[in-house]
């Protein structure tokens, strides 16, 4: 199979690169106290949180950008960026969905993302994020008998300002890294979650993010909060429209997992990933961290990173209380002119702490996928564990795969194992499973769903069967 | 059925094949013998369309249409097969998968419905009972750590599913013990039909004790020397190919 070949058959057009015409409310590009100020009135927030964002944005001053990452780009112009875009009609947001607009409806249609009928038979809540504010929440009443909250953070500033205070930037402090100040000044909304002590969250939660606005960067935030026993599995997908300049995406994800509780953390990355010259597409710099902080707590990260120009992401656990877990599992996708630097953190910090990860990357095209990940353990994590698994597929021979493990192991009893393999899709593969009767582009998705098998097992049939449409391929064995 | 008029293919620079005549009628079955480098697995991998190898010159007509113009997998949708002669792992894909796929596309190309999963899982364990093959066969992953003899019977097995018009075997006896040879050599011999060609690349006369052929075939150094019944399989047998390699 030639490389062209390979190209086309992998090089398929963004599907969602549509551009939604609302009338939006932007803010004029720039960033300063005064932006930031603005945002905040326009919030409605209290006081304190101003303050928060205004620590915050003094802390980014005084940071520079990262520079370690295997990544390429010219430097961001910060002062270019619109940091707060609404719909204009929204007001206070909609009660209903009839309240919604309906070319927003229609947005949400075109991207597969069922929040009428179909979705409620099926029990998924879904809190939709478009551009910065939060448009239509589902499910609310429901989820409010389990005592469940799940609103826009925006909102749960004034419904639960006592749960925001205690657990906003506790995970991930405002000056962490560079981007996380940035968020941590200027973010606009996001998901909140808290599922109180020995409750079972009675549906999948799912928040879409979309980046509608031209020249606008999305700084949303997450904070999930499960307290003792309880349980919730969160699901996130994300699309931008298709434009010729680089978006910036800055988002945090702060996860808390109290004793015995579990979090389920799922994510579907389908950004703009840019032309093959690698002319636009997002720039997506995030940080994802959930602390389990009672004894036997467990979070997981899964995550398919398919799009992005740029994905430097590396979701983590720290693992602070005596026999938790951490998972990660990851399908990272860079083809074009991509370039993805993910992986995770697993910090052991009590004893009898537990990780896995499983990362798989796949290279095509021109794209440049690197596995970064610290395997963490500190002196008292006695008999702590883990296991790393890193896989690299390449496609074609222009493309490449880097691993970067890093391990500090400070407690002597800890076991560690660390895999890792890098392989090619075959000729052979491929003409084996073509003398069977499967076209080339069947031959090729087989394979690299055999390859990724692992980790889409891990993610919510729900969601499974979204990721397939998303990605158009098929999901082989993850949901059949 | 097949027939093959002064094929020449290379690789790069090579000529492997030089000057293939071969007609094959329908029912028959064909086996083509010869040393070590012949062409005998090159003159397989052509006719199922592995793109390797280019083709210099001559033409292979199967039912009509010239097959050197289709893709592999057109050919399978027309009725071709390839047993391999060392088939591929892919890792992470179970077998079942791999069978109900290639099954129903096939099918779905002979304008027949896709099979509903309980007539699927009937069907297969009737073949997997043929090839005395246990039913832990489909959910390991695709040959990944099969050993040789367990290659050969998935490739048959995927044979008797997809029922092809023309079977091309590759060595499909090597790496094969007594018992394994003998539950392969009746699954051969249970696809044969008049409906249906053979031809059976192989490089020893025992896989033709079960699978008597009608017609065996002494390829070397690119080129049919000899041709004749299965008594000509018995006499390689005894005398080697020196001589017929000098001819």
């Amino acid at each position: 199979m030639s490389q062209q070949e390979i190209d086309q058959l992998v090089d398929q057009d963004y599907k969602y690169g549509f551009v939604t015409d609302i009338e939006s409310d932007t803010l004029p590009p720039g960033l300063n106290e005064d932006v930031i100020r603005e945002i905040s009135t326009r919030k409605g927030e209290p006081e304190w949180l101003l303050e928060w964002r205004l620590e915050a944005y003094a802390k980014w001053l005084q940071m520079t950008p990262p520079e370690w990452a295997h990544l390429e780009y010219p430097p961001i112009d910060f002062q270019s960026i619109s940091y707060f875009s609404a719909p204009k009609k929204q007001g206070d947001g909609p009660k209903s969905l009839d309240e919604v607009d309906p070319a927003l409806i229609e947005t949400y249609n075109k991207l597969g993302i069922p929040l009428e009928e179909q979705k409620m038979l099926a029990g998924v809540a879904v809190d939709a994020v478009f551009d910065s504010v939060s448009v239509v929440t589902t499910f609310k009443e429901k989820l409010h008998e389990a005592g469940v909250v799940f609103c826009p953070l925006s909102e749960a500033v004034h419904s639960h300002p006592e749960l925001v205070k205690k657990f906003l930037g506790s995970v991930v402090p405002q000056n962490d890294n560079y981007y996380a100040a940035l968020n941590s000044a200027v973010f606009s909304d996001g998901s909140f979650v808290y599922i109180p002590k020995g409750v079972r969250c009675p549906m999948e939660l799912s928040t879409y993010f979309r980046i509608n606005q031209q020249n606008t960067g999305q700084f949303e935030r997450t904070l999930i909060v499960a307290e003792e026993g309880s349980y919730v599995s969160y699901l996130e997908g994300c699309t931008a429209p298709q434009r010729d300049e680089n978006q910036l995406h800055a988002a945090v994800v702060e996860l808390v997992a109290e004793t015995d509780a579990e979090i389920k953390y799922s994510t579907v990355q389908n950004w703009f990933a840019g032309d093959d010259e690698g002319k636009g597409g997002i720039y997506n710099f995030v940080t994802k961290r959930g602390e389990c902080r009672g004894d036997r707590a467990k979070i997981s990260w899964t995550q398919l990173e398919t799009g992005s120009a740029i994905t430097w992401k590396y979701p983590s656990c720290v693992l602070k209380g005596a026999d938790s877990v951490g998972e990660f599992y990851s399908v990272a996708v860079a083809g074009k002119k991509q370039q993805a630097d993910t992986g995770t953190k697993m910090i052991h910090i009590g004893p009898r702490t537990r990780s896995t990860i499983i990362s798989k990357g796949i290279s095509t095209a021109r794209g440049q996928n690197a596995y970064r990940g610290l395997v963490k353990v500190l002196p008292g994590a006695v008999d702590a564990r883990n296991f790393t698994q890193c896989d690299s597929l390449l496609i074609g021979d222009q493309c490449g795969a880097h691993t970067f493990p890093y391990v500090e192991a400070e407690e002597p009893s800890a076991q560690l194992e660390h895999e890792a393999t890098t392989s090619k899709v075959s000729d052979d593969q491929l003409f084996y499973l073509r003398t069977r009767g499967m076209s080339e582009e069947d031959a090729l998705n087989m394979v690299v769903n055999g390859f990724c098998k692992e980790v889409f097992q891990k993610l919510p049939m729900e969601f499974a069967v979204e990721a397939e449409a998303l990605l158009g391929i098929t999901l082989e064995g993850a949901v059949g | 059925m097949l027939s093959i008029r002064n094929l020449h293919a290379r690789v790069g620079d090579k000529p492997i094949l030089k000057g293939i005549n071969l007609e094959i009628n329908a029912g028959e079955v064909h086996a083509i013998m010869g040393p070590n480098g012949s062409g005998k697995s090159t003159l397989s991998s052509v006719l199922a369309g592995r793109d390797d190898y280019e083709v210099t010159d001559g033409e292979v007509i199967y039912m009509g249409q010239n097959l050197l113009d289709l893709e592999p997998e057109e050919r399978a949708w027309a009725g071709v097969f390839l047993s391999f002669q060392y088939p591929v792992e892919i890792p992470g894909v179970k077998n079942i998968y791999l069978l109900k796929a290639a099954l129903n596309a096939v099918r779905e190309h002979r304008g027949l419905p896709e099979l509903k999963a309980g007539e699927f899982l009937k069907l297969v364990r009737e073949k997997l009972k043929v090839m005395q093959m246990d039913e832990a066969f489909l959910h390991r992953n695709v040959n990944e750590g099969f050993s040789g003899g367990e290659k050969k019977r998935n490739e048959i097995l995927q044979m008797q599913l997809l029922e092809p018009t023309l079977a091309l075997l590759d060595e499909t006896d090597s790496g094969l013990d007594v018992d394994a040879l003998r539950v392969v050599g009746e699954g051969i011999n249970r696809m044969r039909a008049p409906d249906r060609s053979v031809l059976l690349v192989t490089h020893y006369q025992r896989l033709l004790d079960i699978v008597k052929p009608d017609f065996v075939h002494v390829l070397a150094h690119g080129e049919i020397k000899l041709s004749g019944d299965h008594t000509l399989a018995e006499k390689l047998e005894r005398e080697g190919y020196e001589g017929i390699e000098a001819a």
